[in-house]
């Protein structure tokens, strides 16, 4: 086991280079240029902007270019926004807690409700509870977040109020008011919507694995067996069904976190949230290259990694598969 | 299968001589029999086949404003007029969702037909040939799974994204670019699924028994196998056309798809997203066509997978 995995992380690390070549390619292909602001500034001379340009070394040839930036990415140097001045790692310990924050809170919203629905879904078959739910699953993972998200700015923000109900804030405000209890009261009203768009699009895709990882398991001849030995339903259900049928429904949820982390773009947008997806559209519309990289290179470190977690959480949990 | 076997059991041998003269059942018929047992996915593909034709032929027969501002006409609610009544700026939404729907949905099949074509070829050439192809190929298909699709896809939209305007048009240059980086980013399913089914057709008798008469590679990869590997393609195609078209909404909506002169309904929720308070149907009409349009495709694709297999004979 513990050579599998060693193995499997020495295989992740060309994954990343490669990933870093694609990146830094696309950019590098790209027309446009980081400097062409410069270029159209009449108070900047010609000279100055050739100087500028050869001592952020924009000048060398693309592979020179590739090493410098990937060697001190290496090093955990992301370098300098184009806008703020300051360190894109900054930038990103800033940005990074919402994020995980709200990530986080819907995934954990997501799982609690998927596999309990999806194990009763298996459980009673064909029966309405199943139909229910299996229709509301597909409806869930039809809608998109963004419509979801306004949706739900419109009940909640909006409609609630005309009526007279307690309305839930549709932006999200790094401060909050009051202080103690009614400032943690003000930052959880702030949150249920963002976790809830979120949490349901998750929910729908997990809830429809669970249900037919459960079908799977549920009609194999070892549980049959235990249902013959006249087990409580309870058991078998829990200790001999679930349990078997969780294999492959842990994996789909690590597999699932990168995901839901490119979802917080969509969803950072429609409720203003603060996080790293709506920095990295925001450095997309300012040309803010190097920021733009970090996020596109963090997300990419993230899909390998879980890919990584998955595989060896499927060897840990599955006796039955061999590395050799 | 049931009704012929029942039949040649049940009755006399005379009938066997009517039963023989009746036309043969396809692979096909059999499957669209088995499509129409499903309701929700024929529900969708009624749904879908009226959202194509209302968005083909609906423009040349309503017509409303849907570019150019007038604020006399803007906030208009529903009403006979406006049958969804008009934006801020005095668009008739219903005309748009016409004209925007074009789009979206030409995206949607464009994008999967990139993806579908990629995602076959690559995974036939691994899974016919093999070996270091095969072991090549697969690599190349596990970088590209391991690539943030979304941080991608918004990146090289905006980086190329007036290099293709100025070389092919507003329209179509956006139309391209969009098609083209949705397929290229999807197509990694396909080309394992296809991979798996050549890896064990390829196996198979009849497929020696091809090799042996002389068969060229071409045609046993085209005419032998691929009508095999048809089914789980048609559905993942199904499935991708609305993933693409979620795909584009979602950059159009972040303001990276299409200009706002062209009204993709991913646009038009863009648009909208600062008037949920003052003028709800605005965000109500183009969001419910994308979920309306997806959730059918969803279900087509549902009730094909049912249809095509063939273990599932009701």
């Amino acid at each position: 086991m513990t050579r599998y995995i060693v193995r499997r992380l020495l295989i992740a690390i060309p994954t990343l280079i490669a990933i870093s070549l694609v990146i830094f390619t696309i950019l590098a292909l790209a027309p446009g240029d980081p400097l062409s602001d410069l270029a159209l500034n009449p108070a900047v001379p010609p000279e100055v902007q050739q100087r500028l340009r050869a001592s952020m070394g924009l000048d060398d040839p693309v592979p020179v270019r590739y090493v410098r930036w990937a060697s001190s990415l290496a090093q955990g140097d992301f370098g300098y926004s184009f806008q703020t001045r300051s360190p894109v790692s900054d930038l990103l310990v800033q940005r990074l807690p919402t994020t995980i924050m709200v990530v986080g809170s819907a995934y954990i919203v997501a799982v609690l409700i998927a596999i309990p629905i999806g194990v009763i879904s298996s459980v009673k078959q064909y029966s309405v509870f199943d139909n229910v739910a299996t229709t509301l699953a597909f409806v869930g993972f039809s809608l998109p977040t963004f419509f979801t998200g306004l949706l739900f700015i419109l009940l909640f923000s909006v409609k609630f109020g005309d009526w007279g109900l307690p309305t839930l804030p549709s932006v999200y405000r790094s401060t909050v008011d009051g202080e103690g209890l009614e400032a943690l009261w003000n930052r959880v009203r702030m949150m249920i919507m963002p976790i809830a768009v979120l949490g349901m699009f998750q929910a729908a895709v997990l809830t429809r694995y669970t249900r037919a990882a459960m079908l799977e398991t549920i009609h194999q001849d070892y549980v049959r067996t235990a249902r013959a030995k006249g087990l409580s339903s309870r058991v078998v259900v829990f200790r001999h069904a679930l349990r078997n049928a969780l294999i492959p429904v842990v994996t789909i949820i690590a597999l699932g976190i990168p995901t839901i982390f490119t979802g917080a773009v969509v969803t950072e947008q429609i409720f203003r949230v603060p996080g790293i997806g709506a920095l990295l559209i925001t450095s997309i519309q300012n040309n803010d290259t190097p920021v733009v990289m970090a996020i596109t290179f963090i997300f990419s470190i993230l899909v390998v990694f879980f890919n990584l977690i998955a595989d060896i959480m499927y060897g840990v949990l599955d006796p039955r598969i061999k590395y050799e | 299968m049931s009704e012929a076997s029942t039949t040649a059991e049940g009755g006399s041998l005379k009938d066997l001589g009517t039963l023989r003269a009746k036309k043969p059942r396809s692979l096909w018929s059999d499957a669209f029999r088995q499509f129409r047992h499903h309701k929700l996915a024929m529900a969708g593909a009624i749904v879908l086949v009226t959202f194509i034709l209302m968005v083909i032929f609906g423009p040349m027969l309503y017509s409303g404003p849907i570019r150019g501002i007038d604020f006399s006409i803007g906030y208009e609610s529903p009403s006979l007029q406006y049958p969804m009544g008009t934006t801020h700026e005095g668009h008739d939404i219903f005309a748009r969702i016409m004209w925007g729907g074009r789009i979206s949905i030409a995206v949607g099949i464009a994008a999967m037909l990139v993806g579908i074509t990629i995602g076959t070829t690559i995974g036939a050439t691994a899974g016919y040939f093999g070996g270091f192809v095969d072991s090549a190929l697969m690599r190349f298909t596990d970088l590209f799974i391991s690539l943030p699709v979304l941080p991608l896809l918004l990146l090289i939209i905006y980086l190329f994204r007036d290099t293709m305007r100025d070389n092919f048009g507003i329209l179509m240059g956006n139309f391209i670019l969009i098609v083209v980086v949705i397929g290229a980013l999807a197509w990694m399913p396909v080309a394992r699924l296809v991979r798996a089914s050549f890896l064990s057709i390829k196996e198979k008798e009849y497929i020696e028994a091809a090799h042996c008469i002389g068969a060229k590679t071409s045609s046993i990869m085209l005419r032998h196998i691929m009508p095999n590997v048809m089914s789980p393609i048609i559905v993942a195609a199904t499935l991708a056309v609305a993933q693409a078209i979620i795909t584009e909404s979602t950059l159009s909506f972040l303001g990276l798809g299409f200009p706002p002169d062209v009204p993709t309904w991913g646009r038009m929720l863009n648009d909208a997203a600062d008037f949920v308070a003052i003028h709800p149907v605005m965000v109500i009409f183009p969001g419910a066509a994308i979920f309306l349009t997806v959730l059918s495709i969803n279900y087509v694709g549902d009730g094909l997978r049912d249809a095509l297999d063939p273990h599932r004979t009701v």
